[in-house]
């Protein structure tokens, strides 16, 4: 069953690659040609074969977030015990409600708070500062919400231009209300997309949580910390299950459906295991610096990287582990195997093209290889180079790799492509569908998942063929 | 109906000059609007004999959104007819002033404030252009015509050519013009000759010299113009001057800024500055010795 990774394309060569590049590139002005074209490339094989992390350019059309949504969206809206303030203006906060899909257990308003709080900017508060209008809503949302154990307060725009001091109010405020107040200058129009987000919430988490709390019960040897996984569509609620089964022992999840004190007292695991690299690289690097805790990223996408993540994690710890690890592998295998016996035949041969954020672009590959799938053209949003370094082995040689790739861009890979799936997100859905190309949004799971582990193999193995089979787009006829 | 734009160094009497000016040309039958652009708030107490009117941003955020505010909340009239509106703002270290002189211009435009029976509307801006903000006086459709109130003190003719320098930028790209310099007396050496060669090399012209005079401040202990506490003093005559010389000023130039070196040599010229040895510069006590 093991797939090794699909390493040519037929009909697909470094020439053909680049020819369909520059094909795209032809409706550029001299100037964003030359800036977007060290974008594209064929995939080498080795290295970051792309320029990332770079501003975008105007008039592009990039499907880009902002460090505000770096921060609210993804590092800080998940953990379910905290409430999360979008401070400024209410349409940061609204839009960015609930729209990840990352889900939580517990009891609205009691043990989790997924509500849209925002201190509601208007005239009065840019000119004459918001600052005491933050003091007042942390003190109402403490009364109102007395079990939240703590608050973040998540900077827009407005906040950074006019220069409020909200790490000084946060300050008093955690004095006051003894609970953890947490200010994060996340500014929107700082850096060049979410990832700088990311990289600002967690180094607030240094400043402010890491090391803060203790776990009651005393440390054992299988201590973990699951990081860099938001639970998308219930993910950690597969992953979760899979590592306890080999014997370990999950203190905290960074941060879907997370806990701010498991968090907090996250100092004192012997591993972390980080599913999501580029959101959540730099505090694995902060504990492991400051901590000694070793940090290992895995990938939980497909029976054929399951098993060799698995393996991975075993090497850490001792034999009682590694059997564990292995009587699960033979466990699920066979059941693994069902699933690919099932699908596989209609999805044998299959082409598909993503374009996502964080690590799918290149942790999925496998997954789609495990049911004989090929994919063709993969490309991030906001990566950084170390991510496409990491994406250059996934890939087959010579396929397009694109970094915060245009909907032009896009729209011509497809059209030469022809993939028979697309994977990406709501911006991109729309236009694909139109092109009679099947699509799953693959940000949020397209409302299904999990994805993650054994039990998110079937899942995902299902909804890829359901999108891909759907007789619906043989009935579907261009009217011109 | 004519719009112009009061700026000039912090302190040095744009706010007194103003109200002085507006209540002449109130004198001579006009009819103006004093916008007061600083939170200071202190562009119209002479005119209305108050402390301190309240101001759209009080307002605003007394009763939570613009939206809510009525014209004549914020609009009173005092001495001459002369309506007057102060934007208001934050104390200092807070907030954006800025964004307060945008919204509380924003409202009175949108509010019908600028009627067409006035003759001159007047904004007083505060010393400093630190931001947008304080240029929305002579954006686009606002005051095209801009006084520069100096003296013959260095910073103030740095602050006057600076100033220069942001009206060439808007010039540029609109209606904008320096009108002259308005020289409020401050008793230095030859300040007469000074101002007036300085607004020559800056393309414009001394529109009026402006002695001092106690009589002023007796008046603003009043809180009250010369012009009303004493229409038969010389400075009241010295005010209705400068309005009538306003009223009837066709000067409107582009400005020609001055670069720093020139600047200092005028400077040197009139005695005011002497050249750097530098020689000096950066030199400790200990290590000169």
């Amino acid at each position: 069953m093991s797939e090794a990774p699909i390493k040519k394309v037929e009909g697909i060569t470094k020439e053909s690659t680049q020819a369909m590049i520059d094909h795209a590139m032809e409706i550029y002005p001299e100037k964003a040609k030359k800036k977007r074209a060290p974008h594209l490339a064929p995939n080498e094989g080795e290295g970051a074969c792309v320029k990332s992390n770079r501003k975008t350019i105007p008039g592009i059309m990039s499907a880009r977030g902002c460090a505000y949504a770096g921060a609210k969206g993804v590092v800080w809206g998940p953990i379910r015990d905290m409430v999360h303030v979008s401070h400024g203006p209410v349409g940061c906060g609204w839009y960015s409600w609930g729209t990840r899909r990352n889900l939580v257990t517990g009891v609205n308003g009691v043990s989790q708070f997924a509500m849209q709080f925002t201190s509601d900017f208007q005239e009065k508060d840019i000119v004459y500062g918001g600052d005491k209008k933050l003091k007042t809503l942390l003190n109402e949302a403490h009364e109102l919400f007395p079990l939240a154990k703590g608050i973040s307060v998540l900077s827009e725009c407005p906040v950074g231009l006019i220069g409020d001091d909200i790490n000084s109010v946060a300050k008093i405020a955690s004095e006051e209300l003894q609970i953890p107040v947490i200010p994060c200058n996340c500014e929107g129009f700082r850096g060049v997309s979410q990832s700088l987000g990311h990289h600002i919430s967690n180094d607030t988490i240094r400043d402010h949580i890491i090391g803060t709390r203790e776990f009651a019960e005393p440390a054992g040897p299988y201590d973990i910390a699951l990081i860099g996984d938001y639970n998308i569509g219930g993910d950690v609620w597969s992953v979760k299950p899979l590592l306890e089964e080999i014997g370990l022992n999950v203190k905290a999840v960074w941060t879907g459906d997370g806990e701010l004190e498991k968090i907090a007292a996250t100092h004192t695991v012997k591993l972390n295991l980080i599913h999501c690299y580029r959101s959540m690289n730099y505090m694995c690097r902060v504990m492991e610096e400051k901590y000694g805790i070793p940090w290992l990223e895995f990938n939980f996408f497909g029976p054929t990287k399951i098993r060799e993540s698995l393996r991975k994690i075993a090497d850490f710890f001792d034999d009682s582990i590694k059997e564990k690890v292995e009587a699960a592998i033979a466990k699920y295998d066979p059941i693994m195997q069902a699933v690919i016996d099932e699908y596989r035949p209609r999805l044998e041969g299959k082409k598909v093209m993503l374009y996502v954020g964080g690590l799918r672009p290149r942790h999925t590959v496998n997954a789609y290889a495990d049911l004989g799938m090929m994919v063709v053209g993969s490309g991030y949003e906001f990566a950084h180079g170390d991510d496409y370094e990491r994406t250059s082995p996934e890939m087959p040689e010579a396929t397009v790799i694109y970094d915060d790739a245009s909907e032009h861009e896009l729209e011509q890979f497809v059209d030469e492509l022809r993939p028979d799936l697309v994977g990406s997100g709501i911006k991109e859905k729309y236009l694909f569908q139109k092109m009679g190309i099947p699509f799953r949004q693959m940000h949020s799971w397209d409302y299904s998942g999990p994805y993650h582990a054994y039990n998110g193999f079937p899942i995902f193995a299902r909804d890829v063929d359901m999108a891909v089979n759907s007789p619906t787009w043989k009935l579907v006829k261009a009217p011109f | 109906m004519r719009q112009i734009a009061i700026y000039g160094k912090g302190g040095i009497g744009k706010s007194t000059t103003t109200q002085n000016t507006v209540a002449g040309l109130a004198y001579m039958g006009k009819k103006v609007m004093i916008v007061g652009c600083d939170p200071k708030a202190d562009s119209t107490r002479l005119i209305l004999h108050a402390k301190a009117q309240s101001t759209v941003m009080d307002l605003v955020r007394e009763l939570g959104t613009v939206e809510d505010l009525e014209l004549e909340d914020v609009m009173k009239v005092g001495y001459g007819d002369v309506k007057c509106v102060e934007s208001g703002g934050p104390e200092p270290g807070v907030g954006c002033a800025g964004r307060g002189v945008i919204t509380a211009i924003n409202f009175l435009e949108e509010n019908g404030a600028y009627t067409p029976d006035l003759d001159f509307v007047f904004y007083d801006v505060l010393g400093d252009v630190v931001c947008g903000g304080f240029a929305m006086p002579i954006r686009e459709g606002k005051a095209e015509e801009i006084y520069i109130v100096t003296s013959g003190e260095m910073m103030a003719m740095y602050a006057a050519n600076n100033i220069a320098k942001g009206i060439l930028k808007y010039a540029s790209s609109g209606k904008v013009r320096l009108a002259g310099l308005i020289c409020n007396a401050r008793k230095t050496d030859k300040e007469f000759e000074l101002i007036s060669a300085l607004a020559a090399k800056l393309g414009t012209q001394m529109i009026h010299f402006v002695p001092r005079d106690n009589q002023v401040q007796r008046a603003e202990l009043r809180r009250m113009t010369v012009i009303e506490y004493s229409p038969e003093h010389p400075q009241a005559q010295e005010y209705r001057t400068l309005a009538q010389k306003i009223h009837d000023n066709k000067m409107l130039v582009v400005p020609t800024p001055l670069e720093m070196e020139e600047l200092e040599e005028l400077l040197m010229e009139f005695g005011i500055m002497e050249a750097e040895d530098e020689s000096i510069v950066g030199v400790a006590e200990t290590a000169a010795v």
